[in-house]
């Protein structure tokens, strides 16, 4: 048969082929060489990893969904620095596995959220938005205080992060489950929170 | 960002390769390889519907073309190829402008560098026109003594501006707080209301230190009787007994920081516990709840976040609204 339109049109295995093959110039071009950047692997200056607490705070940001919401990645646009702070940089998230940059902003930006809120506002804030910002129409997320940590699978999340280049030591590992357990879920993310953008303010 | 010439060739290549791709296959389809001829029906047909051997539509075709070099044109004007930096120098940040003399994710000084070696940074750009803009109107607040600077109703706007946008979160829109965040307009300060120290409270953060029972040795049953003791200080009616009870607890160290008749110290910004401001709530129940658990509020330093000229109008607004009379 005649290799042409009418016969890859008619393998579908084939034109799967070919148009995987079509796409990936796209990756090879946009995602290989930031793969082998300095600017995307090397941490900017006073970058320090997660401690065992803002790391399981970092999955409740996750399991919570509240990347639906919360960007952490400040453009280089004036609007946006005077309001948030300087423009986020890749060295800030090199050790973030997955890095939690988000594109859907109802609420704000929180890239560099830590300290700009005392622990307390941000109890307050989560149980209830409304109590101190009351046009806020995030949900409120009450269970955080009740929920514990047993701190478990701290230590193994922490090794899997030290496999991918956190430079987590022995002893902080050994200390994870200490350093979580009985702690709540809402010391954790805000723990968490406290900690966004404190390399680069 | 400067990347090894392996990368930036990479880069190139593959971009101009598949653009040149896209407009062999435009040619390609465009040449009728069929045995049919132009507009004769492909033979067959599906439900009545016959395919005919038409050729591209033109309009289609032409969109697809102006693609293509309207993809030329763009990545010979911006950077785009690698470590092509465009005809037309343009830079969206100063990120990594300095990324090969060592100048990272500083940006004045990679600001300066850009400026010196002629590169157009877009960031750079606003911020240069903002600074152009309101650089000399805060420099100015900034010059005039705040004392002065209360009286301008113009600054006390921007000032409202800023407290909106920095401070309601906590304070509350109207400036008069919440449960745990201070009511700014009762003029009832923890750490004073002067202006010099509204200001220091802005630009350094304030800490609270209130541990449970105040760190002393106070039993769980006298709690109640020092409710008491503290509710009625302001000169509500209460139990006269109970209270005298609860004052000799209140004697085994309280006054250390809230003075001897209650009246706190602004120096620790221990509370007056004789007015009728309450930051966490004066009925029975939150004054127990406080003495229990004890309190330690946080306000935030302003000054790394929002820089002092900022906080110095703010600090103004923030006066005004225990001053409107004076105003």
């Amino acid at each position: 048969m005649k290799f042409n339109h009418e016969f890859i049109e008619k393998n579908i295995g084939l034109l799967g082929i070919f148009t995987v093959i079509a796409i990936s110039f796209g990756g090879l071009v946009q995602i290989t060489p930031l793969i082998f950047q300095k600017d995307t692997t090397v941490p900017v200056e006073g970058l320090r990893p997660y401690t065992a607490l803002e790391l399981e705070g970092r999955d409740i940001y996750i399991r919570e969904g509240c990347y639906n919401c919360h960007s952490q990645m400040i453009r280089p646009l004036r609007a946006e620095t005077e309001r948030y702070g300087h423009y986020s940089v890749a060295g800030e998230s090199v050790w973030d596995h997955p890095f939690q940059w988000g594109s859907k902003r109802t609420g704000p930006d929180l890239a560099r959220v830590g300290g700009r809120y005392s622990d307390k506002w941000h109890e307050v804030h989560l149980i209830d938005p409304r109590a101190v910002v009351p046009q806020s129409n995030m949900p409120g997320f009450p269970w955080l205080m009740d929920n514990k940590l047993d701190g478990k699978l701290t230590a193994d999340k922490m090794e899997i992060f030290r496999n991918f280049g956190v430079p987590y030591t022995d002893e902080d590992i050994k200390g994870a489950k200490a350093a979580v357990e009985g702690k709540t879920e809402m010391q954790a993310l805000i723990a968490y929170l406290q900690s966004l953008g404190h390399a680069l303010k | 960002m400067l990347m090894s010439s392996f990368w930036s060739v990479w880069i190139t290549v593959i971009t101009l390769f598949v653009i040149a791709a896209c407009f062999i296959l435009l040619q390609l389809c465009n040449k009728n390889h069929t045995d049919v001829e132009e507009g004769k029906s492909m033979g067959h047909s599906f439900d009545g519907i016959e395919e005919l051997n038409n050729p591209l539509p033109k309009w289609w075709k032409y969109m697809y073309l102006i693609t293509i070099v309207f993809g030329l044109a763009y990545l010979a004007l911006y950077p785009g190829l690698g470590n092509w930096k465009g005809l037309l120098q343009w830079n969206s940040s100063n990120q990594s402008v300095g990324y090969e003399k060592g100048i990272k994710e500083d940006s004045k000084a990679a600001t300066e560098l850009a400026a010196k070696e002629g590169r157009y940074v877009q960031y750079d750009a606003e911020m240069k026109k903002a600074d152009e803009t309101y650089g000399p109107i805060f420099a100015a607040y900034l010059k005039t003594p705040l004392e002065e600077l209360v009286k301008d109703k113009e600054a006390l706007n921007v000032g409202k501006r800023l407290f909106v946008q920095n401070c309601a979160q906590c304070h509350g829109s109207d400036a008069r707080g919440g449960k745990g965040f201070p009511n700014l307009t009762d003029n009832s300060w923890l750490y004073g209301g002067d202006l010099a120290t509204i200001k220091t409270s802005i630009m350094n953060g304030r800490n609270g230190m209130m541990p449970p029972k105040g760190g002393l040795p106070i039993q769980d049953s006298e709690l109640k009787a020092l409710t008491e003791y503290i509710f009625t200080l302001n000169g509500r009616e209460g139990d006269k007994e109970l209270a005298a009870q609860g004052h000799a607890s209140f004697m085994k160290g309280c006054f250390a920081c809230h003075g001897m008749d209650g009246s706190g110290n602004k120096f620790m910004g221990a509370p007056n516990l004789k007015d009728k401001a309450w930051v966490y709530g004066g009925t029975r129940k939150a004054i127990l709840e406080s003495i229990k658990n004890g309190r330690s509020g946080v306000m935030p330093a302003w000054k790394d976040i929002l820089g002092e000229e900022k906080v110095h109008v703010i600090t103004a607004y923030v006066y005004s609204l225990s001053h409107q009379a004076k105003k």
